[in-house]
């Protein structure tokens, strides 16, 4: 006894069509005929739903159908077929059309869902195969040409390749992917050809997390959903009981019927939820995971940002921001040979030195002659110089002289927060690189935009020095800013500020940070390719580490949260409205029946207007060039 | 202590929800239900001595929900 839904629709549409023909029979003054079409109609489009609510009642279980059933062979008792016929067609039209709409909300899952990647070529015993990706196992070597789908989350080991990672990042431009890079599951390659060692497979490919988190957050409830829940408990039995209520009073079994169905609680129990899940998809479409209803509730009411520094407002990546030289080599002749000198370097500053001069494109060779100087710097013999690198303290050992001019430059650029490395060559010093972690290009944007939605307060708390803490605070034109905190001290300062009634976000890198993300009111874990400790511990993810797409989260929060509001506010007007209709007699069984619907209609179509929430389309856009032309001034 | 996915057909009236996990949870060997209302599945996590995944699946269907796919991990 299964009835499809495509079953179903075949019946609504038979029912339909015979609901129409009775009223032209009735027309032609064939009252017979009508009334016979009539009930041919309310039979055809009871079927399934007696048969729901007979497997309900089955299994002791309460069910609308139940509701509606018995309100239909009251209305055929006492021969008001266009009642019954009306009702019963438009409970299954409802229905057919709140699903095609209700699939509208859920379509960003679904979108992403349908991003999952099907098969994978694998090479077994030397060769190719293409397999289910259920089948591929930890450890494979996997092959993926240019327009596949990575299978799997692993580790590239051989080729290179350009990939879309939108539907881990939300982030639409490629990036290249080299030797030992990360891959992740339900990414595409663009162009080229890597082969790929899986690591994680299956369930626990970050891809499938995201998911799973994604459906589970669309179903934890908001405190609005909550009482709604509990309200709809009290209120279902409550009708019932009311009806029959009205029916012992006024011996109207009309009335009483009426009342059982309109005050059905449609709109009122799928209006709320219907909003968060749009909202929630909205996110996931971006790259920001929130975990749930309840979260998008407290995410809009935050007005104290907190950030980590290193790796959350600045990139956590330190970068050569300038190369000044001082004499006989051009600025690309120096570079190479210093980064040759530091190939021999353990040091991560020696390494982002190299790294600088690898993306150039330079081919070099490690020295022959080199030597470390812990914590100083090196020396090492490069196309027959003598080449010194390192800080002060090597320098002034080599006895080389740093002459006013250079020292004067040096200083400068230590002040604008740059760790300053000298570089000699042959017992003279050539040039003065600079190194600094430098803050992410969408910082100022995004607090600023965030500030125009309702932030009142940003702070900094770091672990790093004074100085650095007060020139990135200074930079981004921060509140307050907090240097030299240890982890627990963090913890202290959100605890403290909660207590003085604000509402704190706090977001930051990774482990570290946890305990104050744990303790803030919203956690924000910044989840680069998405590591496992941080999606699982904060209440927000945002998976391609830009703040932009916090600014989006905040508004989103603050749209979804109106959303629910409006929707809830309709509902409860609605069935008031209907109520007090029905009681004065001014709404009939099936325009009761056809309000009802629409209601529900309405809130998810209100709802939907979610999904397309973009908050760069909003008018701050302008404005904002301003601030941020100024941000980089500095 | 079994955990099984049931994918059903897109479900459209939330009381689906009551009605599908206070049936399962009063079944023996059920530990929890969970229905995902927007995802349209159904999580459950049971005893493999006390019941199977097939009749968990029967009984969905029972209640007029047909299986489209299920995932026993």
């Amino acid at each position: 006894m299964k009835i499809t839904t495509k079953h179903k629709n075949y019946l609504t549409a038979l029912a339909g069509i015979a609901i129409v023909a009775s009223f032209v029979a009735g027309r032609l003054e064939l009252s017979q005929l009508k009334d016979v079409g009539l009930i041919f109609a309310t039979c055809i489009a009871s079927v399934p739903i007696v048969i729901k609510a007979y497997q309900a009642v089955r299994m002791k279980a309460f069910s609308i159908e139940l509701l509606v059933t018995i309100a239909v062979v009251g209305a055929l008792f006492i021969g008001e077929y266009v009642e019954s016929a009306v009702v019963t067609f438009l409970f299954l039209f409802g229905a057919y059309l709140e699903a095609r709409t209700l699939e509208k909300t859920r379509s960003s899952l679904k979108e992403l869902v349908e991003m999952a990647p099907q098969e994978a070529i694998v090479i077994r015993n030397g060769e190719q195969t293409v397999v289910p990706v259920e089948q591929v196992d930890e450890g494979e070597r996997i092959i993926i040409r240019s327009g596949g789908k990575v299978p799997v989350d692993g580790r590239i080991v051989a080729g290179q390749a350009s990939i879309v990672e939108a539907s881990v990042t939300g982030e639409s431009t490629p990036v290249v992917k080299k030797l030992a890079d990360n891959v992740y599951s339900g990414t595409i390659v663009d162009s080229g050809y890597v082969e790929v060692i899986a690591e994680r497979v299956g369930d626990e490919t970050t891809f499938a997390k995201i998911i799973e988190l994604v459906e589970e957050a669309q179903e934890s409830k908001t405190k609005t959903e909550k009482f709604l829940d509990r309200f709809s408990n009290v209120y279902t039995p409550a009708v019932v009981l009311l009806s029959i209520i009205v029916y012992v009073i006024t011996k109207d079994l009309h009335l009483a019927i009426t009342f059982l169905v309109v005050a059905c609680p449609g709109a009122l129990v799928i209006g709320a939820p219907v909003s968060n899940v749009a909202g929630i998809g909205n996110g996931a479409k971006h790259g920001v995971l929130v975990k749930g209803g309840e979260i998008m509730d407290t995410f809009s009411k935050v007005d104290t940002l907190l950030f980590d520094k290193t790796g959350t407002l600045t990139k956590g990546k330190p970068e050569v921001t300038e190369i000044m030289t001082f004499g006989r080599f051009e600025r690309e002749q120096l570079l190479r040979i210093v980064a040759q000198a530091e190939m021999i370097s353990e040091h991560h500053l020696g390494k982002t030195i190299v790294k600088e001069a690898r993306s150039k494109g330079y081919d070099m060779k490690t020295p022959a002659e080199g030597e470390i100087i812990k914590g100083n710097g090196i020396r090492a013999k490069v196309d027959g110089h003598h080449v010194v690198v390192g800080n002060r303290n090597l320098i002034d050992e080599e006895v080389i002289e740093i002459i006013g001019e250079i020292e004067h430059y040096a200083v400068a650029r230590e002040r604008l927060g740059n760790t300053v490395i000298f570089a000699a060559v042959d017992g003279r010093i050539e040039g003065i690189f600079s190194i600094a972690d430098q803050v992410r290009e969408d910082a100022p944007k995004a607090l600023a935009e965030m500030r125009k939605n309702g932030i009142k307060k940003i702070i900094m708390l770091t672990g790093d020095n004074q100085y650095t803490a007060e020139l990135v605070a200074n930079q981004l034109g921060l509140d307050e800013y907090h240097a030299e905190m240890l982890p627990e001290d963090k913890v202290e300062y959100v605890k403290q500020l909660k207590e003085q009634g604000h509402v704190v976000s706090m977001a930051g890198d990774g482990i570290n940070d946890a305990p104050a993300i744990a303790t803030a009111d919203i956690g924000l874990a910044m989840g680069e390719g998405g590591t496992e400790v941080s999606m699982e511990t904060a209440d927000v993810v945002l998976m391609a580490d830009k703040l932009m797409q916090f600014s989006h989260a905040y508004s989103l929060s603050k749209a979804t949260i109106r959303n629910m509001k409006q929707n809830t506010y309709f509902a409860v007007g609605t069935v008031f409205l209907l109520l007090f209709g029905v009681l004065i007699g001014s709404v009939h069984l099936a325009s009761g029946m056809f309000i009802h619907e629409a209601s529900v209609l309405l809130v998810i179509l209100n709802a939907m207007r979610l999904i397309r929430f973009n908050h760069k389309n909003t008018t701050i856009e302008e404005d904002l060039d301003n601030v941020v032309s100024l941000g980089y001034n500095e | 202590m079994t955990k099984a996915v049931f994918q059903l057909e897109a479900l459209t009236c939330p009381s689906c929800i009551k009605k599908i996990e206070s049936t399962l949870d009063k079944m023996d060997g059920i530990e929890s239900a969970k229905v995902l209302f927007n995802a349209s599945k159904v999580k459950v996590q049971f005893d493999e001595k006390r019941t199977t995944s097939s009749h968990i699946e029967q009984i969905i269907e029972k209640l007029g929900y047909p299986v489209l796919a299920s995932k026993v991990s």
